[in-house]
């Protein structure tokens, strides 16, 4: 046990900047998932297809490979454009980018379905009472959808706490970065690999419980709720 | 348009043989993975708690921590145990396809068997006790009646579960494998050219993704017919 009390430090630090991410990617990518998700509800086809194609292309391919795109292909474009005085791109801002698609595009799915789980006839209502587009959306769908999209956003949180993991191939500070210098400059990487792993699996289990909670505090009131 | 057709007169070749070890990487580990879902699916409704509780605590690792760990705890932390250096299964497990496919494998065998234990708890209380009244005896229930209705019930669900592993073997370059996206990294820091690369790569994994999508319509035409015919 001595060199991961002597490590805890390090991996802690890594932690806050895994939590960092996970969390900013949470934000951004619940905001552009409602937006795509409002998109492809859309009775325009020109923004619907799009969004559709998009999302569709994301969630086919890895996440690696888009995480790829991002960091190297903004590189190669920042270099085209500013030529030799190009600022390079941040890990974590690449991480953030890449793992904010990906997330709104799952979300988007999720989005969509919890909208069309609200019955028409309340929307109608609502604009019979005179509720404009935007009153309707605010005060009769919003609060509604978030019993069915929970536990599908739970999911995706889940998922996209361990795709963190990934931008630490190209260089960003966190819990899996920091496991790895350990595991070098001890060479015991069995024991800081599964710390790493202990620590995300702890992640994991605190989010259960809290999506639990949510779960059961935005389906208050339904007939039949559990 | 030229930029990629010199790039496929360069990679093409690479390009195919990195889709081919992906391709290989998702058959192997989906079926390992498969054979090994079931016996871990039957654990974890065991009446044994021991038993139960082992299963759970396995599939709760793996589903628990991302995949990029576990690679990395099969691949540069078996190494640490002297028994494992020592033993006579080093050779293959110094091999990052080897640890690659153990831990794709295990670790897609944890997700299957959620889908496994969902789909056998779906199947009708009454088909089970009918096959009881017949005579037959709880492994022939399984064998017969269990497992076959659990299968085509979870098919549409495990269709998304190879797709997710799919998208997993791409971890895979990080240990030094050289499939799709390995090729892909490769040719991109050679070329300068990372955007027209990956985004050929990215094609290639949709294609995939595509096919493994019409694979398993095809599947569950063929296992769920009789619901289909009775419409």
């Amino acid at each position: 046990m001595g060199p991961v009390t002597e490590y805890l430090p390090l991996l802690l630090l890594g932690l806050a900047t895994t939590l960092k991410l996970a969390v900013s990617t949470a934000v951004l990518g619940l905001i552009l998932g409602l937006l795509l998700a409002l998109a492809k509800l859309s009775r325009h086809g020109w923004l619907s297809r799009p969004a559709y194609w998009v999302t569709n292309f994301l969630r086919g391919i890895p996440e690696f490979l888009v995480l790829l795109v991002i960091y190297f292909g903004g590189t190669q474009m920042l270099g085209q454009v500013f030529g030799d005085r190009a600022p390079d791109i941040s890990p974590f801002f690449a991480g953030l980018a890449a793992l904010t698609l990906v997330f709104g595009s799952y979300a988007s799915e999720t989005f969509r379905a919890a909208f069309q789980s609200v019955p028409k006839g309340q929307i109608e209502a609502g604009r019979a009472y005179g509720f404009s587009a935007w009153q309707c959306f605010r005060y009769i769908q919003l609060p509604q959808i978030w019993r069915v999209a929970i536990p599908g956003l739970g999911n995706l949180w889940q998922g996209s706490v361990k795709d963190t993991a990934l931008v630490s191939v190209i260089g960003l500070d966190d819990v899996m970065r920091k496991a790895q210098q350990a595991a070098q400059s001890t060479r015991e990487p069995f024991t800081f690999y599964l710390v790493a792993s202990l620590m995300f699996l702890i992640i994991t289990l605190v989010s259960m419980w809290i999506i639990a909670k949510a779960e059961k505090r935005a389906s208050r009131g339904m007939p039949g709720a559990r | 348009m030229q930029i990629f057709a010199d790039l496929f007169q360069r990679y093409g070749f690479d390009l195919l043989s990195g889709t081919w070890l992906t391709v290989q990487l998702v058959a192997i580990s989906a079926v390992l993975g498969l054979c090994l879902a079931i016996p871990v699916a039957l654990a974890r409704l065991s009446e044994n708690r021991l038993v139960a509780g082992l299963a759970s605590g396995y599939s709760l690792f793996f589903r628990g921590t991302p995949l990029l760990v576990q690679i990395f705890l099969v691949y540069y932390g078996l190494g640490q145990f002297d028994f494992v250096r020592s033993s006579f299964l080093w050779p293959v497990l110094r091999e990052a396809y080897v640890c690659a496919l153990i831990t794709f494998v295990l670790n897609t065998a944890a997700y299957s068997g959620e889908i496994v234990r969902g789909g056998i708890l779906a199947v009708p209380k009454g088909e089970i006790e009918a096959a009881r009244a017949c005579g037959m005896a709880m492994a022939k229930t399984y064998r017969l009646v269990i497992l076959p209705r659990a299968f085509s019930i979870c098919l549409p669900a495990y269709s998304n579960e190879v797709i997710i592993l799919m998208k997993g073997t791409s971890l895979a370059s990080t240990i030094t494998l050289l499939e799709l996206t390995g090729v892909a990294r490769l040719a991109a820091s050679a070329t300068y050219q990372p955007i027209q690369v990956f985004v050929i790569a990215g094609v290639i994994y949709y294609l995939l993704t595509l096919l493994i999508s019409w694979i398993f319509r095809l599947l569950e035409a063929r296992y769920n017919r009789y619901i289909t015919q009775a419409r």
